[in-house]
């Protein structure tokens, strides 16, 4: 079947199988930011935005972005590097695997909440799963990055 | 030149931080050729079972398919999946495909296709009759039970490790030191106990996966998520059966491994398709795949002794570890080890040890390497009894510590008759004790609304690469305008030892870090390497980097000096320049590199390996608060706190984040991590859904801090740090639950449901 889609800003015509994942159809398109972590819809991995909204693309079909928009950690790259410079400075990237996928729930939150408390943030990336860091380098580098664009924050400030 | 530590123990972002948080394609399904056949194996139903008759023709007609393999087209000699150095320890008890399989999810026929569809489809027209056989699925009922896991004749142990095949055993045997049962005699409090732990999964965010292609000369190139290339090119030329001079393996950025990735859990499966069809093949394991077939913890029941006299001087220790290999032998062998030596010798003053084993093989999924690889189920127990004992003499566990435990200097008679040369045990305990605020908690506190708090705390060590074994190198070279290359063959699966690395050469070599490019791995470019894993590349790798840039600094001083027409004593290098010692003359490295690329005879190419005659040992310690609702038995774990010894850390940054993942871990074992089989030995946890692994709601703040020895073996005075950290949140936790609720869960995972039952009897 044909969908019609804008994917980081380009407008796309492009045939698909009926019960093709976004997840697998926006590789295809060159965005390999977004990766496989789990079949379940467990791991966070494969978050990418549909019509600016978090969505895990494993979970999601492709023809659902039939006259929408999708964004990938591609199309918001100068954010996600400015955010991802954070991770980095903390060491919170570790593998690196499951970044793409929790900076794209993170740069959501940003534009969602203001001034999250700890709480608030760990419970908007609950699903976004780390094997490596233990999660506390990550959250001192949301921290940061959210005490640097200047606005506060009720987590502790560092 | 002096040596010293400026951008050693430095904060240093990552080398590849920015390509990994950009997204970059650079991991394997990233980077594999887009005409790449997509393999993918087809699994038992059974745990175990005799392939009667496989019937393929149907799936080799479904459009898109290029082959169909079973046991009938692989090589018939045994080879051994475990990443080890040569010869394996481990048995030589598989084929790439047999007729015999041996647990649910064992390899029963390889399918390659042009799509994934088509691959699917033709899975499942293939017809395979079972004759299905009676698994053995107990481990304690395992050893000498008339069904055999491995009856066949061509089974094959290459090293002395107490296997054998016809009575199921992977590996057996004892080691002591004084005599046992005579002190124990002479204690005035024994404290016996079992405790058990499952076959943990890894689960680390990247499945297995590789592909493979042939290169212009014929050669079979695998690109692979790998801890240790070098052994995977000797396992591919084993299993099928070709030279090693055939195989290159290349390991680009990895997604994780935590020993998971020291077993080549997938890569002969694309290599044989490959290697009979010519065209490029890929394998990318699904989250289901790497949960029922795979390489998770070795599942063990240790029985510990411990004696003491009245005053808490631990006197005896006797550890009876056994251990569930599984259908294969991957590290089943070596893992038993750890559980008594590096948990033992924690305990200084004990005058007598004994430790015996069996490793047995049942009909479930083979185990592997997992972080800690055996220690963490060791000090489970030997800390968990340590912590019963503490409890059974009214004594704070943290002092009954502080009375036993190894300190700088002592011998470890279970350690090898090693000498603790450095140690800051424990220093650890006492900045442990103050950061946690132990004298204020200790044990317990009823808050008054149903709901106890309580503390707990542990001990752990691990070792720094595998002593007269490993063999850790570095290649480096002087490139023009004096930069220089760093290969090295050691896998940075996202631990950082590119970047750590480079800052051990960049302080040898007195330059910036941007002045050293680094490389890994590829077999067919770098210096040999074991490979990442027994918490051996800062110590061992990061010598061989030492040793390289002793060796290239002679060279540049050596060139530098024939450029300035002198002799090489009239010379010095300060990093960035040869220089004559009476301030004449002078050229810069820059030059040296520059001027090199003429009329030049002499390489500025250093290769140096390095191994150790000893292993030292990390050490930590860890603090758990919990609170028990006493009503439900739930627990939630509110603060954990460590300190780590790993010697000089090379970058604070990543020795932290180490710690602080490896403590998750650990918590995600001691509370969540449940594996549970059907009676037909079906694992239950075949999902992230079902294999409940730490989300950042379950993790409680973790408060890491350092008190460093200094090892005067290691790079800058490192030792180890990957390891250690996964093995005091068990115990810790344990205890803590039973401070609060007076239940000893001695079986993991620490579940509400246990301690409720605990809680009412109903044990």
């Amino acid at each position: 079947m044909e969908i019609n889609l804008i994917l980081n800003g380009k407008k796309i015509k492009a045939q698909i199988r009926p019960d093709e994942l976004l997840l697998d159809f926006v590789r295809a398109q060159g965005c390999w930011s977004v990766k496989r972590g789990c079949e379940t819809a467990n791991c966070g991995l494969c978050t990418v935005w549909l019509d600016g909204k978090p969505v895990l693309s494993c979970s999601t079909l492709a023809a659902r972005a039939d006259g929408r928009t999708v964004t990938t950690l591609e199309g918001v790259a100068a954010e996600a590097e400015a955010f991802g410079s954070y991770l980095a400075e903390e060491g919170a990237e570790q593998c690196g695997f499951c970044s793409p996928g929790l900076i794209m729930n993170v740069l959501a939150m940003e534009r969602e909440l203001s001034n999250p408390s700890e709480e608030e943030i760990k419970e908007y990336l609950a699903g976004n799963l780390c094997r490596c860091t233990g999660y506390m380098g990550q959250l001192r580098a949301i921290r940061n990055y959210l005490n640097r664009k200047g606005g506060e924050t009720n987590g502790e400030n560092r | 030149m002096e040596r010293t530590a400026k951008i050693v123990g430095s904060p240093v972002m990552k080398k590849d931080a920015m390509a990994l948080v950009t997204g970059k394609p650079v991991y394997t399904d990233d980077i594999a050729p887009r005409d790449c056949l997509v393999v993918k194996v087809l699994r038992s139903p059974h745990a175990h079972a005799l392939v009667e008759e496989i019937r393929t023709e149907g799936a080799k007609k479904v459009p898109g398919i290029v082959t169909v393999l079973t046991w009938k087209d692989v090589p018939g000699n045994r080879f051994t999946m475990a990443g080890q150095s040569y010869p394996e320890p481990s048995p030589y008890d598989r084929l790439i495909l047999d007729r015999r399989v041996r647990f649910v999810g064992d390899a029963v026929a390889i399918v390659a296709g042009e799509t994934e569809e088509a691959v699917d489809r033709a899975l499942r027209m293939i017809k395979v009759s079972y004759q299905v056989l009676e698994p053995v699925l107990d481990f304690r009922t395992a050893k000498d039970n008339p069904i055999l896991v491995h009856p066949e004749e061509d089974w094959k142990s290459l090293c002395p490790v107490g296997a054998d095949n016809k009575r199921n055993l992977c590996a057996s045997g004892c080691e002591k030191d004084g005599n046992v049962e005579a002190v124990l005699k002479t204690c005035d409090y024994v404290v016996e106990r079992t405790y058990h732990t499952k076959a943990n999964q890894q689960a680390m965010m990247e499945t297995f996966r590789a592909f493979t292609t042939m290169d212009p000369y014929g050669r079979l190139v695998v690109t692979a998520s790998t801890q240790v290339p070098f052994h995977v090119r000797r396992i591919i030329a084993h299993a099928l059966d070709i030279p090693k001079a055939k195989v290159r393996v290349i390991k680009p950025r990895i997604g994780g491994g935590f020993g998971a990735k020291q077993t080549v859990v997938a890569e002969v499966y694309p290599a044989i398709v490959t290697w009979l069809t010519g065209r490029p093949a890929k394998i990318i394991y699904s989250r289901y795949e790497s949960q029922i077939a795979s390489s998770p913890r070795h599942e063990m029941e240790v029985k510990v002794r411990l004696g003491a006299d009245k005053d808490g001087m631990i006197k005896a220790i006797d550890l009876y570890t056994l251990s569930n290999t599984g259908a294969y032998g991957e590290h089943g062998p070596t893992t038993v080890g750890l559980s008594g030596h590096k948990s033992i010798p924690l305990y200084g003053n004990a005058e007598a040890f004994r430790f015996t084993y069996d490793v047995v093989y049942t009909n479930r999924m083979s185990a592997g390497a997992y972080r800690g690889y055996g220690a963490t189920q060791g000090l489970f127990a030997v800390e968990s009894a340590v912590n019963e004992l503490a409890d059974m003499l009214h004594m704070d566990p943290v002092k009954l510590r502080e009375k036993n435990m190894v300190r700088e200097g002592n011998v470890m008679p279970a350690y090898y008759g090693e000498v603790a040369n450095s140690c800051a045990l424990d220093r650890c305990m006492a900045r442990a004790k103050e950061l946690f605020g132990w004298d204020e908690k200790f044990p317990a506190k009823d808050m008054g609304n149903g709901k106890v708090r309580g503390v707990g705390v542990a001990m752990s060590m691990q070792g720094s690469a595998i002593a007269g074994l490993d063999v850790g190198s570095a290649t480096l070279k002087l490139n023009d305008d004096g930069f220089y290359s760093l290969l090295i063959g050691a896998a940075d699966m996202g631990t950082g030892c590119d970047t750590t690395l480079a800052q051990v050469a960049a302080d040898c070599l007195c330059c910036d870090l941007d002045n050293i490019v680094v490389h890994g791995v590829d077999t067919d470019v770098s210096p040999y390497d074991s490979g990442s894993y027994a918490s051996s590349t800062a110590y061992l790798t990061g010598g061989a980097v030492v040793k390289t840039c002793d060796s290239m600094i002679e060279k540049i001083m050596e060139k530098g000096a024939e450029y300035l027409n002198s002799s090489v004593d009239e010379v010095e290098f300060d990093g960035k320049r040869v220089y004559r010692l009476d301030g004449s003359a002078e050229i810069s490295l820059r030059d040296i590199g520059n001027r090199a690329m003429c009329s030049n005879g002499y390489a500025l190419e250093v290769t140096e390996s390095n191994t150790s005659p000893s292993s030292p040992p990390p050490f930590m310690v860890g603090m758990a608060e919990v609170e028990v609702d006493m009503e439900t038995g739930a627990v939630e774990l509110l603060d954990y706190a460590a300190v780590v010894d790993c010697g000089t850390p090379l970058n604070p940054n990543l020795t932290r984040i180490q710690t602080e993942g490896g403590l998750a871990q650990g918590i995600g074992m001691a509370l969540y991590e449940d594996i549970t089989y059907s009676p037909k030995g079906q694992l239950y946890e075949n999902s992230l859904m079902q294999y409940k692994i730490p989300s950042r709601q379950d993790v409680c703040p973790i408060r890491v801090e350092f008190e460093s020895s200094y090892e005067k073996t290691g790079p800058f005075g490192a030792k180890s740090i990957g390891e250690v950290v996964i093995n005091t949140p068990s115990p810790a936790i344990a205890s803590a639950v039973a401070h609060a609720s007076g239940v000893y869960i001695r079986e993991l995972p620490i579940t509400a449901e246990k301690v409720y039952r605990g809680m009412n009897g109903k044990g």
